[in-house]
């Protein structure tokens, strides 16, 4: 069996079976937790619950004050983006998919997917050295944000290697391409990267709690 | 410091309290440091510190050195940890919630920080003046040590200055009035304005020497067991009397502990409305009981957080100044995105914060001044404590002033059907 062999293989098999298994234990392991019963009597107006927490996964979507901040935000917004059209978009990556769940969709042209994939290393690039350069995200990071950051610039990295044959032999490059996944997969639920869960209930959550209150944030 | 720190109460302590909610608060932070941008003590200080994201990191340590598989590698919480923090959740945050308005992940820091402060508490830390305005609140009946006879004794002393009906410990009333501490030991006119308003208005209350304390230091200091017995005083005091309203004095956070914390503290609905006074006026207003002569001057108004950020009575105050201040003036930013104080959840009574709040008044100087208003109004006791005590320190020459004695000083008071006194 050869690198590749593994890593298209069972490494992708242990990688995803890590990661949903990781995620289902997060989520139930937040879920099962007591929740706070509310007793206060909520204002009037107040929407029901499934509109406020909606509302409050909107609200968050962007500051409610623009501030020095700006920059993490939209740099953020690039990054996210960039990240989904390049796992989503890339004509082999939904055959990968297609491959491993049966799933398809139409594909974006590889040249736009490029252009895309390099914008998002940039960006990453900078929310990296933005994370070490400001007094208050230096004192904030630790080990968590850097390798999340880590396992997530690699895989966007080795890609745009193989793609561009950077590397030889190609098989090789795309191994470690596909290994930079798994390592992505397999630390997703346990580290910060497990956000892209959690922000449904925070945000949601806090809407609630404001909404209730008559609160517009 | 000679305190013994018990570190293993204090996480047991928060470990009890991780709901749902908080432990998603604490995991999903991205550590992106936005909320530093929003908070006015890092914002004053510039102290990295001071982000609003860092203050939470004892919890997060508490709760991932427990969770399986964090707590094969995660370090423990540390007394150190304990020390150092302690200044960080009760000097430096004032559970104001603006953070909350800029972060990504809409994590809602301040009542992470409430829970946290109790965590503290157990483990024996806790600013030496804070934990004593909560114990006198509990052994005296107020933080500022006014007890009931004092209370009553100087109700009937402003009665009689004032030649105005101030009722105590009436058999029957509609409406129960609670009053600060603040109020009836620095600002006595509030009170003498709230009785006006409520004679002019001619609605049937009273005040209870059982219940009057209306700011609860128990919660504040991280004393849920001092919170809730704050909290039954009025209620029964309320059930005495039969009043099916509660009127919150200008203060802010006891407004935030009654209307929205007070039921689940006790564990049942409460049995009555709670309304802030600047609620009350509002309502007076909107049914056509509140005759006022306009305000000449100009004037700003400064939202209390936790009546407008955290209260949802941004508007009431609005309501009532529109077409009673003529020259009205509204600060940038303003109502729920408005700049704290400094001096709200029990800070303004921790000593040691005096020169980081007047650092922060330097916000609200700035706030104001740019409006170019005479005077600046605010409907908490607290804030304006907090606000007069930096005014005189940085020999600021603006205008402070209470949006209730505001209201009681432009009242005409010929067409009041005033209700007899008894
Ligand atoms: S803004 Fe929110 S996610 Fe970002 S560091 Fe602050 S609390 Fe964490
Ligand atoms: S709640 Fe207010 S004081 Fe506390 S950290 Fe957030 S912005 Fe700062």
């Amino acid at each position: 069996m050869t690198l590749l062999d593994f890593a298209r293989g069972i490494g992708m098999e242990i990688a995803l079976s890590i990661f949903a298994l990781g995620v289902l234990w997060r989520l139930f392991s937040l879920l099962l937790l007591p929740w706070s019963k509310e007793r206060s009597v909520k204002r009037a107006d107040a929407p029901s619950s499934l509109v406020a927490g909606t509302q409050g996964f909107f609200r968050h979507m962007w500051p409610a004050q623009t501030s020095a901040s700006m920059f993490v935000t939209i740099n953020g917004y690039v990054f996210h983006i960039g990240l989904a059209i390049v796992v989503f978009g890339f004509a082999q990556h939904i055959l990968f998919i297609k491959g491993l769940f049966g799933l398809t969709w139409p594909g974006i042209p590889s040249t736009f997917i490029n252009i895309v994939a390099v914008i998002t290393l940039a960006s990453l690039v900078a929310a990296l050295v933005r994370r070490i350069s400001n007094p208050v995200t230096r004192l904030l990071s630790g080990f968590n944000d850097y390798f999340s950051w880590t396992v997530t610039a690699l895989p966007v990295l080795t890609g745009l290697l193989a793609v561009g044959h950077y590397i030889e032999p190609y098989e090789t490059i795309l191994a470690l391409h596909i290994l930079s996944v798994e390592l992505l997969l397999i630390w997703f639920p346990f580290g910060k990267l497990m956000h892209a869960f959690l922000v449904f209930l925070t945000r949601s959550e806090t809407g609630i709690f404001y909404s209730r209150r008559g609160v517009d944030i | 410091m000679t305190q013994t720190v018990d570190v293993q109460a204090a996480a047991n302590a928060f470990l009890a309290r991780t709901e749902e909610h908080l432990v998603s608060y604490l995991e999903a932070c991205v550590h992106c440091g936005m909320c530093a941008d929003a908070c006015h003590f890092h914002e004053a200080s510039g102290d990295p510190r001071h982000t609003p994201a860092y203050k939470l990191f004892p919890m997060a340590k508490a709760y991932r050195s427990q969770k399986f598989p964090y707590n094969l590698l995660a370090p423990k919480i540390t007394e150190k940890d304990l020390k150092e923090w302690e200044e960080l959740l009760f000097d430096t945050c004032t559970m104001c919630g603006r953070c909350t308005t800029v972060c990504p992940m809409g994590i809602d820091i301040a009542s992470i920080v409430g829970q946290a402060r109790q965590a503290f508490v157990a483990a024996g830390l806790g600013p030496d003046d804070l934990m004593q305005a909560a114990q006198n609140s509990k052994d005296h009946g107020s933080a500022l040590n006014v007890t009931p006879e004092r209370f009553s004794d100087r109700l009937e002393w402003l009665e009689d200055e004032n030649e105005i009906p101030i009722p105590v410990d009436k058999e029957k009333a509609d409406i129960l009035l609670t009053i600060s501490s603040i109020e009836t030991m620095k600002y006595p006119d509030s009170i003498v304005a709230m009785a006006k308003i409520l004679n002019h208005a001619g609605v049937s209350w009273t005040t209870s020497t059982k219940g009057y304390e209306a700011t609860n230091f128990g919660y504040l200091a991280g004393r849920g067991d001092i919170a809730k017995i704050m909290v039954n005083r009025i209620v029964e005091a309320a059930e005495a009397c039969g009043a099916k309203t509660v009127v919150i004095p200008e203060c802010g956070h006891a407004y935030g502990v009654l209307r929205w914390g007070a039921a689940n503290m006790i564990g049942r609905a409460l049995p009555f409305e709670v309304l802030h006074i600047s609620e009350f006026m509002a309502k007076l207003k909107r049914e056509g009981k509140l005759k006022l002569t306009p305000v000449k001057e100009s004037i700003t108004y400064h939202d209390p957080c936790q009546i407008s950020r955290r209260g949802g009575a941004t508007e009431e105050a609005r309501y009532l100044l529109d077409g009673f201040a003529e020259d009205f003036r509204e600060m940038t930013p303003t109502g729920n995105l408005n700049w704290c104080c400094g001096g709200g959840g029990g800070v303004q009574a921790i000593g040691r914060t005096a020169d980081l709040r007047h650092k922060v008044f330097k916000i609200k100087i700035d706030q104001v001044e740019k409006t170019g208003a005479s005077t600046l109004v605010s409907s908490c006791s607290n804030c304006r404590l907090t606000m007069d005590e930096s005014k005189e320190a940085l020999h600021w020459g603006g205008g402070l002033g209470s949006l209730v004695e505001l209201v009681a000083d432009h009242l005409i008071e010929d067409e009041a059907p005033v209700e007899a006194a008894e």
